[in-house]
């Protein structure tokens, strides 16, 4: 087994291939994102997998950035914020947080956008406490958990149109 | 984070040799090794990564009854299967109130049984005496603060808990715990998995350096199963108390009970003795089922500040027994 303290990772992120040389195994794939590709759309909040605000999609789930070694991505397939939607059309679930009022403060928005849209993929939008246990994973401290209910609901009617 | 060396692995017999050298660390989900090596838990100075280890994260009907399950599975994939969900429903539950939809999608079955203690002293930033951080360093909580800790095999050593939900529910399925090792792999049954404070404190579980989870194996189907937790908020928190319930009925009249407890010790607890009374009792006669689970509570010690989990923890064994009792069969 080759053990080495410095990599080469290649991976894409929001359709875009990468190869990043010399990095550091201890990077995490939420510092990778920010500090080195400069996408700071991903938020760090706890970096502890406690608050959801560094998620982000791998190879099409929702996981905590902040809980990954960027090193362990090597030929994976990332989707941050920045990647979400189309161009400068908002995805379904973007346009639904503005519609419903979903956040104030925004600092937790990236995250909770991103665990919505992987949610309404998921299927686990059948009702509104169905809604709340499976957003659980993203907090919000201005708490606009009833707004944020309202989104998703509005935003999995439109996308399953 | 300490510095660490880093490499993906492709064999599991290059895996366990590799782990076999000590300050080695197998990362699979990470959800909690990251942690650890934040706070300093953890120091491994080589990281194998076997997430991607072929053939670790199948889920299998086994020829003669029961079901395999790949130690790298993902925790969602292992709730959300279809033969988990219909056999074992005990397992899906308890998984699916564990952690985040994120978490879970990233953290597997085997390291989950992983997991450490979530007593705020072992967790602090600060080094606080705590014998699992330190041994002899002594232990904060047992006259510190202590509401949320044990209330069954503890000892002035440690008074901590086991946090993992489908520990609880593996514990009560009779699930074996299946390992590979440089000198052989072993079978160990799930609720002999975890060790008490009372021999080595500093130790959670059985397992030796090098010695790697590769599969959890369950018994015969268990249909009638449920998983209760009870917890501060609704969803997104460890428990205070949380119990599994397996059933095997003849009509109404239990044939066999298999109880686990959760967050009450350093090990799921399962209540032999109730186990043995409740066999034979009527599931509408509730008075005979609490007599039967009360059983097990002579042995309850609790600390300063938990003593409320004792009742908290009877009711819920209670719940999840009657809960069971309700799942088709």
């Amino acid at each position: 087994m080759n053990f080495h303290d410095r990599h080469l990772l290649r991976l894409r992120v929001n359709g875009e291939d990468h190869s990043l040389s010399d990095l550091d195994p201890r990077v995490t794939l939420l510092d990778l994102l920010r500090e080195r590709l400069h996408l700071t759309g991903t938020k760090k909040g706890c970096n502890f997998g406690e608050c959801g605000a560094c998620t982000v999609h791998l190879d099409g789930r929702r996981v905590n950035a902040c809980m990954i070694l960027a090193v362990s991505c090597e030929g994976r397939e990332v989707t941050t914020i920045e990647g979400l939607g189309n161009g400068d059309a908002l995805h379904p679930v973007q346009q639904a947080f503005i519609d419903h009022d979903g956040f104030q403060c925004g600092f937790c928005t990236p995250g909770q956008v991103m665990s919505a849209a992987a949610l309404i993929e998921e299927g686990h939008t059948g009702s509104d406490a169905e809604i709340r246990e499976w957003m659980s994973g993203n907090l919000c401290r201005c708490s606009a958990y009833p707004q944020i209910v309202e989104a998703v609901r509005a935003a999995a009617g439109r996308v399953s149109q | 984070m300490t510095p660490f060396v880093y490499a993906r692995a492709d064999s599991l017999g290059d895996t366990i040799a590799a782990g076999a050298a000590p300050d080695s660390a197998f990362l699979a989900g990470g959800t909690e090794l990251l942690n650890w090596l934040r706070l300093g838990i953890a120091e491994p100075t080589r990281i194998i990564d076997i997430s991607r280890l072929d053939g670790l994260d199948q889920i299998e009907a086994l020829p003669g009854g029961g079901l395999t399950i790949g130690a790298v599975t993902h925790l969602n994939d292992v709730a959300q299967h279809a033969l988990v969900m219909r056999d074992y429903p005990v397992l899906s539950q308890a998984i699916l109130h564990a952690a985040s939809p994120q978490l879970r999608n990233l953290a597997t079955i085997g390291g989950n049984l992983l997991q450490k203690t979530r007593c705020a002293y072992f967790r602090a930033e600060e080094q606080l005496p705590c014998n699992k951080r330190q041994l002899g360093s002594g232990c904060s909580a047992l006259h510190g603060i202590n509401d949320n800790h044990a209330i069954f095999g503890w000892t002035k050593d440690c008074v901590a808990t086991q946090p993992s939900d489908p520990a609880v529910a593996l514990a009560a399925l009779d699930a074996v715990v299946v390992t590979a090792h440089r000198s052989g792999g072993r079978r160990i049954p799930a609720a002999e998995f975890h060790l008490l404070p009372d021999t080595r404190p500093e130790a959670d579980n059985v397992l030796q350096q090098g010695e790697l989870i590769t599969a959890i194996e369950l018994p015969a189907a268990a249909p009638r199963s449920a998983y209760l937790k009870v917890r501060e908020r609704e969803s997104y928190e460890y428990a205070i108390v949380s119990a599994a319930a397996v059933l095997e009925m003849d009509g109404q009249t239990i044939r066999r009970a298999a109880v686990a407890l959760g967050s009450v010790a350093l090990r799921p607890w399962r209540l032999s003795t109730a186990e043995e009374q409740l066999a034979g009792t009527e599931l509408g006669d509730r008075e005979a089922l609490s007599t039967a689970i009360e059983q097990s509570f002579a042995e309850a010690r609790p600390l300063s500040q938990n003593a409320y989990k004792i009742e908290l923890a009877k009711t819920a064994a209670l719940r999840a027994i009657e809960r069971a009792a309700r799942m088709p069969s």
